[in-house]
């Protein structure tokens, strides 16, 4: 059998022939509907304008994101160019902060910030993953789904009822019970120094903890779940016990998303304002005691904004603003991409 | 080996119980019950605060709930009776209003990156952006929208909504996207086989069939942004009076529990509380009818 | 009422991939052609190439000449035209989970604007009796959504919506794969009926349904194609080596 393909200069092409007549034997002919149909659809256009339309539409749509940022981000820098020209970049060295004369300084509040951010992180993170382990190795099933929709409730509470709780519940409790009990224990630290009212570092910190929580510790169980079943079933095959194939097999996999969930929460501690303020004190001041009353930058906002009277204190506010706007931005970027490199192929959930 | 066994036999590669073995498989067993322990201690200090928050929320605003709460705005110091009626429907207005503009612009970005611009590197980027732009502190937002609507003017019940729009608008955007991705390509094709217009088939065949996955996402972004202070603190304001207009600060339920919590008023303390308790429920609701809906919505929308 | 398809000089690519390579054939109106090879030989993308369905991918790409009836596809038409006036059937059964099987059948209609009530009643009446599905679903119309039929069924409802549309040319690319024997032989019986009123292209693995309800065949090797002649003489005699290895079953 060869190849005689090129004998045929084609293949056999019969005139294309006119459309027989109609010899179906087994269906009821129904002429009229078809040539109805046919003729609506062959006078329906291509679509391509209401198609070239839509789509602009919805690109439009997709870069006002973009757009957000970028106003956010101008008028801030706009608003705040009265004190970025007087201060310079030494408005966050400074610890001035008099509205009287005119004088500002942020380093109080980025004290303030860091302060409550990391003592909240410290208290939270081991919370976080101990309630990550236990809902996703250790649970018994019937219970996982409760327990998890109940994690993620605190997530719901909004922080002014937080703030509000903790300005009747927590801070007696602080002034009256733990403070004391802190003072004789660890007093010796010198962090537990000056009078206690109830408010101020720890306490905000306390609140802030309870509030990233629900974040760190949901995120982790992502990443821990994203982890294939495979490296877990190795470990135990090499006779390890149940706390050390968690460790082994799931939590060193995934180091990195942990860290990225860590950052996530550090992310929301920052930006953390209204239980904050509510608590803290508000005093633009740096002590060495953790009940010494204090402010973040997002609590200074919060508490000063309206009584801004002067220009220079308004745009020194907003400057504050921006601030705090640029390094959430670069926490969360960073924790981001953290958390996307771990979980790239398990499916995603919105947080 | 620390010991010889007591048998005069060589100790058998098989045997596990030498003295040092078995030290260090107690120290694991105990190890590992401790971590267990540990994590379940977690577990319940984690779930403690939140029934005490909810616990003491029912047991100091349960007592004010009363029709008056309900249809009464604040009265002045001293006097009893009063309510915050106009603080829930301020909220009423500027959710209303947030919702109005940020959830068609949130959802026709989602069906951008879903349906338009899978793969492409703009794509990418929005989606990169709009999870960033989930992290910033909502106050930002709140001292944005003031410097461009409301200095120069006045607070107003717009400026507060815009500035929960913003809010909203990333999250409604991902949450849309996500949605559609479950949307079975094999379904497009169908539709697109039978000669219908790509836009046609993004709106009646993939946003029709995620759409339960759709509205609960936002929901869950109206339910977020529904107890959100901070940006409303220099945009609506807030009102001790009655207020529907849209030019004008309006009272909000959030705004309102925050001004009296921090007020020397025991009065308005107790208005705080009950204000507290009727956020918390509405909120609360939405979460679980989400998750419901949820649920169901997966078994009806996809394949 | 079908049209033949004439194609001079198709070539096909995905990305970098020469998907397809100078393909040159005649498909004769109101007749079944089937076309098989083994897999990955380029049938699916060539039957996708005539309704326009591959430049549903972004990383697509065809040129050549594909003239159905008196019109070149690719120059005298847009896509969303083409595919108006060609039905296609998938591997796997999609009908619209969120639709009746009502909408789902009239589902080219309606979307495309469609909104004479009387009509469309005929039409899923007509569409559902050619696709041998009415009399097991007629009484659940409305009721019952697109998703919940058996696969076999499913698919018969599938092959009705591309019916209810009148197309002229119906391409079914490997319809009755994902089914079991039972929905096979009623879908290649429609086949067989239907065959006479529209141009059928089929892409099948199984040489027996090719045999069994085709007039003519044509055999496709990696991209290419091989030989094109009738059934008959393709299975009992064919002229090139490689279909006679294919048929015999020395690969694939």
């Amino acid at each position: 059998m060869t190849d005689e393909r090129e004998s045929r200069s084609s293949q056999p092409v019969p005139p294309i022939l006119p459309n027989p007549p109609v010899v179906s034997t087994s269906l009821p002919p129904s002429n009229a509907a078809p040539s109805v149909i046919r003729d609506f659809l062959n006078k329906r256009g291509s679509g391509r304008i209401a198609d070239n339309s839509f789509a602009a539409l919805m690109l439009l749509c997709a870069l006002s994101i973009f757009a957000i940022v970028l106003f956010i981000f101008g008028i801030l820098v706009l608003h705040s160019r009265p004190s970025l020209v007087a201060f310079g970049l030494k408005f966050f060295t400074r610890q001035a902060w008099d509205p009287v004369s005119g004088d500002f300084g942020a380093l109080p509040f980025i004290y303030g910030t860091l302060a409550t951010s990391l003592l909240a992180l410290c208290m939270a993170v081991p919370l976080a993953l101990g309630v990550a382990v236990f809902l996703t190795e250790l649970c018994p099933r019937p219970l996982r789904a409760p327990i998890s929709f109940l994690t993620e409730l605190l997530a719901a509470i909004p922080s002014v009822v937080y703030g509000l709780w903790a300005v009747f519940v927590l801070v007696p409790l602080m002034r009256d019970i733990i403070g004391p009990m802190l003072v004789k224990t660890l007093g010796w630290t010198g962090l537990f120094s000056g009078a206690n009212f109830g408010v101020g570092l720890l306490t905000a910190s306390m609140i802030l903890a309870i509030m990233i929580l629900p974040i760190i510790s949901s995120l982790t169980r992502d990443i821990m779940n994203a982890v294939p079943n495979s490296q877990r079933e190795a470990v135990l095959a090499l006779g390890a016990t149940r706390w050390e194939m968690i460790r082994i097999g799931v939590l060193r996999n995934s180091r990195i998303g942990i860290v990225g969930a860590i950052m996530l929460g550090l992310g929301r501690a920052l930006g953390e304002t209204m239980a904050v303020t509510m608590v803290i004190g508000n005093h633009p001041s740096i002590a060495k005691s953790l009940f010494a009353p204090a402010n973040t930058l997002a609590s200074v906002i919060a508490g000063e904004f309206s009584e801004a009277t002067s220009d220079m204190y308004l745009s020194a506010l907003i400057e504050i603003g921006l601030a705090l706007f640029l390094v959430t931005i670069v926490v969360n970027a960073i924790a981001r991409l953290m958390v996307w490199a771990v979980t790239r192929n398990a499916p995603a959930q919105v947080h | 080996m620390a010991t010889q066994p007591l048998s005069n036999q060589p100790p058998h590669p098989m045997d596990f119980q030498t003295r040092s073995m078995r030290i260090n498989n107690a120290r694991r067993t105990l190890t590992n019950y401790f971590i267990s322990g540990l994590s379940i201690l977690a577990t319940i200090l984690v779930i403690l605060p939140l029934i005490a928050i909810l616990f003491y929320l029912v047991f100091k605003g349960a007592s004010s709930l009363n029709l008056n709460f309900f249809t009464h705005i604040p009265a002045p110091v001293g006097e009893q009776g009063g309510g915050m009626a106009n603080a829930i429907v301020g909220s009423g207005i500027i959710l209303a209003l947030a919702s109005l503009m940020g959830i068609p612009v949130g959802i026709a970005a989602g069906v951008y990156l879903a349906e338009f611009g899978r793969g492409k590197a703009l794509a990418t980027a929005v989606r990169f952006t709009a999870d960033v732009l989930n992290g910033v502190p909502s106050i930002v937002m709140g001292i944005a929208v003031f410097s461009l609507l409301v200095q120069g003017r006045h607070f107003s019940a717009f400026a507060g909504g815009v500035a929960l729009a913003i809010m909203m608008v990333p999250t409604i955007t991902r949450t849309t996207e996500e949605m559609l991705a479950t949307v079975p390509h094999a379904i497009r094709e169908a539709a697109l086989g039978l000669g219908v217009p790509k836009w046609r088939t993004a709106v009646s065949v993939s946003l029709r069939t995620a759409s339960p996955g759709i509205i609960t996402g936002c929901m869950l972004a109206f339910a977020r942004v529904a107890g959100e202070t901070a940006p409303l603190l220099f945009t609506a304001f807030g009102n001790q009076f009655w207020s529907l207009k849209l030019s004008e600060p309006i009272a909000a339920l959030p705004l309102q529990i925050y001004i009296y919590a921090i007020s020397p008023y025991d009065e308005w303390h107790r208005l705080a509380w009950a204000g507290s308790l009727v956020l918390i429920v509405l909120i609360m609701v939405s979460v679980t009818l989400v998750r419901i809906f949820a649920n169901r919505g997966v078994l009806k929308g996809g394949s | 009422m079908g049209v033949g398809i004439l194609v001079e000089d198709l070539n096909a690519w995905y990305g970098t991939t020469h998907t397809l390579q100078d393909i040159r054939l005649h498909i004769p109106a109101n007749h079944a052609t089937a076309l098989i090879g083994p897999s990955g030989c380029g049938k699916s993308t060539f039957v996708r190439c005539l309704n326009r369905m591959h430049e549903t991918n972004p990383i697509a790409r065809a040129t050549g000449v594909v003239k159905m009836g008196e019109i070149d596809i690719y120059k005298e038409a847009s896509p969303v035209e083409i595919r108006r006036r060609v039905g296609m059937v998938f591997q796997r059964p999609n009908p619209f989970p969120t639709m009746s099987i009502y909408d789902n059948v009239v589902s080219g209609l309606k979307l495309n604007g469609f909104r004479n009530r009387r009509v469309l009643d005929e039409t899923v009446e007509r569409s559902l009796k050619q696709a041998a599905l009415w009399e097991e679903v007629k009484d659940d119309l409305k009721k019952k959504s697109g998703a919940s039929l058996s696969g076999g069924q499913q698919q018969r409802m599938c092959i009705a919506r591309a019916l209810a549309v009148d197309p002229e040319v119906l391409l079914m690319d490997e319809p009755a794969s994902a089914l079991d024997p039972v929905s096979t032989s009623k879908i290649e019986d429609l086949i067989f009926q239907l065959k006479s009123q529209y141009t059928i292209v089929i892409v099948t693995h199984n040489m027996q349904q090719a045999a069994r309800v085709a007039e003519n065949t044509g055999f496709f090797l990696n991209g290419k194609m091989v030989e094109f002649d009738s059934t008959h003489k393709i299975f009992t005699n064919p002229k090139d080596k490689r279909t006679e290895d294919y048929i015999t079953g020395r690969f694939g």
